[in-house]
């Protein structure tokens, strides 16, 4: 039986059907949740995806995060469940204190939708152990809010604990703290990234293939558990 | 009905480009003398009943992020 990988619908959520879409490529049997459901029907992970949960009123991410089905994941991913948030998830993340830091309005205020190319930087998370240390890969970034800050301190923390999963290479595209396009916890287990992953799965929509070794990644480290 | 004001500014460390937005518009308006803006949120709330402690936690945790906002609460609830 393949792993089960769960991907919550927040109202206002625009993501989660290629987030599924990418879950089913990668070779997991996705599992959609929702955010009024406490209850996670077993999945082996999770994906908070993108969109703007809750019309992004009063800040990113706010408001979703005390949903019934986010009291769930904090329980679990704080006992090692596998949670990957992407641009609003990562918001999410961030607002539920899963993750440190938070996202900002992009420095220069304008939307930012393009192909960006990346360095992963960490290969020892759940979500990110089938790359290589240092590849470079393209996936999709498109926010508004996502320039990720943080206080020094924190930042020469998830520098020296290895906590940062990726960095923008080129150009910036949000005036993101030391060029910062994903970070994970300490144990590795929860991880949010800014760009889309999910979005660069398959050759025919895709910049890239590249997305789709976050999914074959959880896949991997589920069946090796 | 008692009303309680909470206001919620980015922390002085973290840029705020929409301040900074205003402030380099305010010269081409005529505005002179302006060195620098920074925006915030105000919250106005008619409260029945509610304690200090819960009036608390709402700012802490839902209207602001501590993490980059700094907020002051003001009123009697």
């Amino acid at each position: 039986m393949s792993p089960k990988v769960g991907v919550v619908t927040f109202p206002g959520s625009l993501d989660d059907r290629d987030a599924l879409r990418a879950v089913r490529i990668s070779g997991a049997e996705p599992i959609p949740l929702w955010h009024k459901d406490a209850s996670l029907h077993g999945v082996d992970a999770v994906v908070l995806p993108g969109g703007f949960s809750y019309g992004d009123y009063l800040r990113a991410g706010a408001i979703a995060r005390f949903s019934p089905v986010m009291t769930t994941i904090v329980e679990q991913a704080r006992q090692g469940l596998p949670v990957l948030g992407i641009c609003n998830g990562f918001q999410v993340l961030c607002e539920a204190h899963l993750l440190p830091g938070a996202l900002a309005r992009n420095s220069h205020l304008h939307f930012r939708n393009r192909d960006q190319r990346l360095r992963i930087e960490a290969t020892n998370t759940s979500w990110t152990n089938g790359y290589s240390a240092g590849q470079e890969i393209v996936i999709p970034v498109k926010n508004g809010e996502g320039r990720y800050v943080a206080d020094e301190r924190t930042l020469d923390e998830l520098e020296a604990r290895g906590q940062i999963v990726a960095r923008y290479l080129g150009s910036n595209p949000n005036g993101s703290l030391r060029d910062i396009a994903g970070i994970s916890n300490e144990a590795g287990n929860v991880v949010g990234v800014m760009p889309h992953p999910e979005h660069a799965v398959e050759a025919l929509t895709g910049p890239s293939t590249d997305g789709l070794v976050i999914f074959t990644s959880v896949l991997r480290k589920l069946v090796a558990a | 009905m008692p009303r309680v004001v909470v206001d919620v500014m980015l922390k002085p460390e973290i840029a705020d480009p929409q301040g900074q937005a205003i402030a380099n518009a305010l010269p081409n308006l005529g505005f002179t003398g302006v060195s620098s803006v920074r925006q915030g949120k105000r919250f106005e709330l008619e409260v029945e009943s509610i304690d200090e402690a819960q009036l608390q936690k709402l700012a802490d945790t839902l209207l602001a992020n501590p993490v980059i906002e700094t907020y002051s609460i003001r009123g009697q609830a």
